[in-house]
């Protein structure tokens, strides 16, 4: 049975791999007695279902629902921690913050993401370089376990379990709350500058160039280009400011605009995104651009579509992200670009940054010093499957990992290769969770 | 703005009561449960209320109403609005076989409601300003044969609040009735939702707007009022026999 929440089914972001039958339960207060243990099943913390893949996904089992959970406990200003519930989103924390000259301390892409999805999925954003995870700023959180434990979890209690459940996936228990760090900003608005490059060796320069000054960057890449062009794009970078005069809207916009349907699966095709690709490309005439903008737009360009994801159709997407050591970075991005452009499957949007070195505080967290490329690809079946298998084989030979949070499709025997921690993380999971993902990246073992 | 809020705890309360904190607002919060007030009383404060103030309290205990509103005047030095918003949504099926957990119903729903309404009339007329809302309900509308117990209880609700309404107009105080349709909050956890359901968020938006601008009677989400007009429309023989 499915027990929809909204009058809608619970899937990923992505729409890949659907799934049938699935239990929701709802948490509406962190201080109820959840007796998880007499749940049928296994289950799953879920909070606005961003993740691409099945990290998100309880296949015959239960998802906790967490969004109920959307209060703040305390906000200490003198020391920069937010104390709030689980269920808080993004969106909401800066509607609180930013008035105050607060921002957050990292951000993903999306604002719509709760903070007990970004700790599960250890999030990164443009300051990667600076700031390193969203977990790098967690200062603690409370875990129940399915035994009725409730832990507080910090660097220095239950260090271990903080560890792994920070990038944890959600299956090393639920998230009641958590404390973390915010920063102190000029001001809500982004200097942003924007750079053509032709190539992927110019981007490399930009970037070695950027990461010093500038506290957000990030380029977007044509990867329909070849030959000559393989690798160009748009270079984006950019630190907050405070314009003088202030503009006068300087809250975040409203959504301009909600997808009302799903566009037909043939509307993203080769001609059409290259199209696109080179229009945007092309968009920009001059070699640097510079301009000031408001937070939101620079962060969440996406938001402001309210369920993008239908843009793919029915058949969904997939997001495949990996991360390649510094010293292999440029022919793995090029061995991958020349493959993706080979393979005539395309994708629509694809971002490269460079990582800094601040370690990750998760067990399985994904980033890592390196260069890492994020793909969307339109979901055509086996021949898009196939493409993806390949790519894992070219990341793992120039030592990188693929981004389990964002995955629905590696073979076990991939995602054990890429994080040989795996087992002892394991340790550390709850014996009453489990998530469609962690059964098909583990199946193998289990057998 | 100085306000009182009944059933503080209710999700639709509480989301009325984020955007009166937002504004700076002092707050008297009302409920049961000490663990859920002291939770909602730290969301309020962070999001910016002047001052939140938490009493503990079963507003079945009708006998103890008087002295938890002299507490909230002390408390925050007088009141400028209130927000009634507890309630219960009774198994139909089950409490129309009883009469003790069908009166229970009726006094939760409806005469704790009226014993507020009586002590909060007093004193709004005689500081003739101020804005007193209710959470009444769409099912109050027309007595249907699936939920008539909880109906009739927001319809008594309904039917006071329009009288109260005329009474203290002349005092310039405004009696606001919020007539919610299905809304996905813990109360209907059970019930299998459908599309006509709003989020709680949305209809404390609307309330906090209607309670500003001290509006009449109002249905949230808003085309609640024509379904309900053409329910109301239906004629006794034909409504009996229908699925309702």
């Amino acid at each position: 049975m499915i027990i929809n929440g909204h009058g809608r089914t619970y899937q990923s972001w992505g729409r890949y791999p659907k799934v049938k039958r699935q239990n929701v339960v709802r948490i509406h207060w962190r201080g109820d007695s959840l007796d998880l243990a007499h749940i049928n099943g296994s289950v799953l913390p879920r909070g606005l279902g961003r993740s691409y893949g099945d990290s998100c996904l309880n296949e015959d089992g239960t998802l906790l629902d967490t969004t109920p959970l959307n209060r703040f406990i305390a906000f200490d200003e003198s020391a920069g921690l937010l104390r709030c519930e689980a269920g808080v989103t993004l969106a909401e924390i800066l509607r609180l913050i930013v008035p105050r000259g607060w921002f957050l301390p990292t951000t993903p892409g999306t604002k719509f993401v709760t903070v007990g999805g970004a700790i599960a999925n250890d999030v990164h954003g443009k300051n990667h370089h600076r700031a390193g995870t969203f977990g790098r700023h967690v200062t603690r959180f409370e875990l129940l376990r399915s035994n009725g434990e409730r832990l507080i979890c910090s660097p220095d209690e239950n260090a271990d379990l903080f560890r792994a459940t920070i990038g944890g996936l959600g299956l090393t228990g639920l998230i009641l709350w958590a404390e973390f760090r915010v920063q102190r900003v000029a001001g809500p608005f982004i200097a942003k500058e924007q750079i053509r490059f032709s190539c992927i060796d110019e981007f490399f320069e930009i970037s070695a160039d950027s990461d010093e000054r500038y506290e957000h960057t990030m380029a977007w890449v044509d990867c329909l280009a070849t030959g000559r062009n393989l690798g160009r794009g748009l270079f984006m970078r950019g630190n907050y400011t405070r314009p003088k005069p202030i503009p006068r809207q300087t809250t975040e916009p409203r959504s301009l605009f909600t997808m009302p349907i799903q566009l037909p699966a043939f509307v993203l095709n080769l001609m059409t995104v290259r199209a696109f690709n080179s229009l945007y490309y092309h968009s920009q005439l001059p070699k640097r651009t510079f301009r000031t903008v408001p937070y939101d737009p620079f962060f969440y360009p996406l938001d402001a579509i309210h369920e993008w994801h239908r843009l793919y159709g029915a058949p969904g997407f997939l997001q495949y992200q990996f991360v390649v050591p510094y010293a292999q970075d440029r022919t793995a991005i090029k061995a991958i670009l020349t493959e993706i452009s080979r393979s005539g499957v395309v994708s629509f949007l694809a971002v490269l940054k460079v990582f800094g070195d601040v370690p990750s505080p998760g067990m399985l967290s994904f980033p890592r010093p390196g260069v890492t490329l994020a793909l969307d690809f339109p979901f055509r079946g086996q021949r898009t499957l196939a493409l993806l298998d390949r790519l894992d084989q070219i990341v793992q030979a120039h030592g990188g990992v693929v981004n389990p949070a964002k995955d629905a499709r590696m073979s076990a025997a991939s995602f054990q290769a890429f994080y040989p921690q795996w087992r002892e993380f394991a340790q550390y999971i709850d014996p009453k969770f489990s998530s469609s993902f962690w059964r098909r990246v583990t199946q193998a073992s289990h057998e | 703005m100085k306000l009182l809020i009944a059933g503080a705890t209710s999700a639709i309360a509480h989301e009325t009561a984020r955007y009166f904190a937002a504004d700076g607002a002092e707050l008297f919060l009302v409920g049961r449960d000490p663990e859920k007030l002291a939770a909602i009383q730290h969301d309020l404060q962070v999001r910016g209320a002047k001052r939140v103030v938490s009493y503990a309290l079963d507003l079945n205990e009708l006998e103890r109403h008087e002295a938890m509103i002299s507490e909230a005047y002390e408390a925050l030095g007088g009141l400028d609005a209130v927000l009634i918003a507890h309630g219960t949504l009774p198994d139909q099926a089950r409490v129309q076989h009883n009469r003790a957990e069908t009166l229970q119903e009726f006094q939760t729903n409806a005469l704790s409601y009226i014993s507020l309404l009586t002590i909060l009339a007093e004193r709004f007329e005689q500081q003739r300003r101020g804005c007193i809302a209710v959470i009444s309900s769409v099912a109050g509308d027309r007595g249907r044969g699936s939920n008539y117990v909880y109906g009739a209880a927001k319809g008594a609700v309904s039917l006071f609040a329009s009288g109260l309404r005329a009474r203290l107009s002349k005092a310039g105080v405004a009696v606001v009735t919020i007539k919610p349709g299905f809304v996905d909050t813990p109360m209907t956890a059970h019930l299998k939702k459908n599309p006509l359901y709003a989020s709680p968020a949305r209809v404390g938006r609307r309330i906090y707007v209607a309670m500003l601008k001290g509006e009449d009677v109002v249905y949230v989400p808003w085309f609640w009022r024509y379904i309900m007009g053409i329910i109301r429309l239906i004629p006794e023989r034909l409504f009996k026999r229908l699925p309702l």
